[in-house]
């Protein structure tokens, strides 16, 4: 039997099973709820809770900057953190391919329990499936994730009013460039790394200089374009950007350039928009750019009233344009 | 500044602009050549801070645009035989053929890839010996070189898997085409950057010296267009023709002489089947005849079940060549939208339809 393999038995619920809970998971995500091993975890909670779940299918597994466990942590948190909960509980359920090395494994939870220590997040319930070679491509991670909500926050999509101002916290792009570099063998002269991180820790900090803040996002796939498409119909409301003060790393732009491709477009893993009373943004912003993960946060643009549902432009050049959601999938250009 | 940013820079942009409001005077019709413009001219916004007087015609430059119907069913066809592997650059698999587009024989079980090199397919070839790969080789001067390499490559390593279907065109003959049949009235031309890096800028020579046409060759970022409408502008309104090349970072005038060499060791030149304009002469390329065994039309008995026919109503014919716009289309944004696409202008990320629909809408 080949040992350092995962084996169609470590889903099979024997004893290969077993020690695969208790020897991978339980050993290095290890807390009082998960450690009792009971078929739920039971916990009390008071006040607005948000709940949310997202699964992770990426390919390759592992990348600059990251890899699927990471990435799985990080996204449910700040799924949770945009809508101002603080999260506190995590699942985790892994589909996994026959074959797979449990080395690679082990990498992946010492990355979740990584992630989990700096969230202050606990993973408190889990699952494990094996499925046959070729039924799944290596891993497949869910993270279904439980968070409270502070008294007087009112964070939702809806909530953009004309006036506010629209902030980003940091670079566009690096999250899919990163993945896309590394899935297709490209190389370019500056390596691109996934923006991956959990945002608790830098939206605390934003509300507490600023528990007005109407909308957070975070611009995962579809990219900042997208997302903003999406509030603008959400609350009805206009949104103007200036292209000039979008911060992208000159590496992705190239990239971006070489493939025929819009950074405005292309997904990140750790950025959040953040959209808030024009008076208020240069607090907030202030409190981003004290922040490791906020330190390139720019305002970018404002709510206006005119053209709701849409979102528009200032080229450099001063023109005005639509900038519309993504269609389809993102595909480099053929010359 | 890098490499992008200097050629993007707002303030000598406006300044262009200026210059080409103060001067221009003369009623122009302008047309770029290649798809990548077209997006970058939208991109910038650069339509409408041009004078009204100047209108900006969109060319035949979208390699995907440009392919038959015809010979995207020959790939469907080649994609439904038992043990083939297709692979192809991107937006072609969304391109819908007579009846069918290549992701959707690929969600009914045909294998069909994604590549973003042609090493990429030689190595698919080597890890599946027992199937046959066939690259579609689609595109202009600019992925004709690298398809040739894969070619003498899987012959130095002797891959006897490795096929290609060519269905590369080239731009000169079609440019020609064009300006022949004057259907659209030009003033000049934003001849194609990356094509020209290949060909050299003295393969449109043609252009002022035959058909008295202002003409550039342009680059891709927001300057480098300003400079060519600039030139246009200059030559039309002195009116001096002369090819000018706002693109020598990229463009010499004899262009890569080691990609034109691998090219012509590859590919002999032969009729082409373009979208809207027809078969026509010299204007593709295939493989030489000691390249046979590399052929997939050689190699591969390919059936067409039923005859190829147009989607009713498509004006992507009329668009590439420049003499009707998008928004003359009746299926434009109503039934063909970037979700649904019935021809490859909007299918195409360089589509004319595509850059229409994704930055041409009006703002209050």
């Amino acid at each position: 039997m080949d040992k350092t393999k995962i084996l169609l038995a470590h889903g099979s619920g024997g004893r290969l099973t077993h020690d695969l809970i208790t020897k991978h998971l339980v050993q290095s995500l290890s807390n009082p709820l998960l450690n009792k091993l009971d078929d739920a975890a039971v916990f009390e909670s008071k006040g607005k809770t948000a709940f949310t779940t997202d699964s992770y299918v990426v390919n390759p597994i592992f990348f600059p900057g990251g890899n699927i466990g990471k990435l799985a942590v990080c996204g449910t948190v700040n799924d949770l953190s945009v809508m101002g909960a603080i999260p506190k509980y995590l699942s985790l359920a892994f589909i996994i391919e026959e074959g797979l090395d449990i080395s690679a494994l082990e990498e992946i939870i010492k990355s979740i329990a990584a992630a989990a220590k700096e969230a202050g997040v606990e993973i408190v319930t889990g699952d494990t499936k094996v499925v046959n070679t070729g039924k799944a491509d290596k891993i497949f991670i869910n993270t279904a994730g439980v968070g409270f909500i502070p008294e007087g926050l009112d964070i939702s999509g809806a909530n953009a009013r004309p006036d506010d101002a629209v902030i980003v916290s940091g670079t566009m792009g690096d999250h899919g460039i990163a993945i896309m570099a590394q899935r297709e063998g490209l190389n370019f002269k500056t390596a691109v790394e996934s923006d991956c991180a959990p945002l608790n820790g830098l939206i605390t900090d934003m509300l507490k200089v600023c528990p007005r803040i109407h909308v957070m996002r975070d611009p995962t796939r579809g990219g900042l374009a997208t997302t903003l498409n999406e509030i603008a119909g959400q609350s009805q409301v206009g949104i103007e950007l200036n292209e000039e003060s979008i911060p992208v790393k000159p590496a992705v732009g190239g990239a971006c350039e070489a493939l025929g491709l819009d950074p405005l477009y292309v997904a990140n893993e750790g950025k959040i928009i953040a959209i808030m009373p024009e008076k208020d943004a240069p607090a907030v912003l202030s409190a981003m750019k004290a922040h490791p993960y906020g330190k390139d946060s720019a305002i970018i643009g404002r709510v206006i009233s005119p053209n709701p549902g849409r979102v528009s432009i200032r080229t450099p050049l001063g023109a005005l344009r639509i900038l519309d959601m993504q269609s389809g999938e993102l595909l480099p250009r053929i010359c | 500044m890098n490499f992008i940013e200097e050629f993007r820079s707002s303030q000598s942009g406006r300044t262009l602009l200026e210059y080409i409001n103060k001067r221009s005077t003369k009623p122009a019709r302008f047309m770029e050549f290649c798809g990548g413009h077209t997006v970058a001219i939208f991109r910038y916004g650069i339509r409408q801070l041009l004078p009204p007087h100047i209108e900006m015609l969109s060319g035949p430059g979208c390699p995907v645009c440009v392919t038959s119907t015809a010979d995207l069913d020959k790939v469907i066809a080649l994609s439904r035989l038992p043990g083939v592997i297709i692979c192809s650059f991107g937006d072609l698999l969304r391109v819908p053929s007579s009846r069918q587009s290549l992701l959707e024989v690929r969600a009914e079980g045909a294998d069909v890839r994604i590549v973003y090199s042609t090493m990429d397919a030689l190595e698919i070839a080597r890890q599946n010996p027992l199937k046959k790969v066939i690259f579609v080789g689609i595109g202009f001067e600019t992925t004709a070189p690298t398809i040739a390499a894969s070619v003498i490559q899987a012959r130095n390593q002797g891959l006897a898997n490795y096929y290609v279907m060519s269905i590369h065109k080239i731009t000169p003959p079609v440019m020609r085409a064009i300006l022949d049949a004057g259907e659209t009235r030009l003033s000049g031309i934003i001849c194609p950057g990356h094509v020209s890096s290949i060909t050299g800028s003295n393969a449109w020579e043609f252009i002022p010296e035959e058909y008295h046409l202002a003409c550039a060759v342009s680059g891709f970022e927001s300057l480098d267009i300003l400079y060519c409408v600039k030139s246009l502008v200059d030559q039309v309104e002195d009116a001096t023709p002369r090819l000018d090349v706002s693109y020598s970072r990229a463009v010499k005038p004899e262009g890569n002489t080691a990609a034109l060499k691998i090219m012509d060791e590859v590919f002999d030149i032969c009729p082409a089947n373009w979208r809207g304009i027809g078969i026509l002469p010299q204007s593709g390329l295939c493989l030489r005849p000691e390249f046979a065994a590399f052929d997939a039309e050689k190699n591969f008995e390919i059936k067409l079940s039923e005859p190829s026919r147009e989607t009713p109503g498509c004006l992507c014919g009329e668009i590439i060549k420049g003499t009707r716009t998008p928004l003359e289309c009746k299926l434009f944004s109503k039934v063909c939208t970037p979700e649904n696409p019935v021809g490859p202008c909007m299918v195409s990320s360089e589509g004319t339809c595509a850059a229409y629909y994704h930055y041409g809408g009006k703002l209050g």
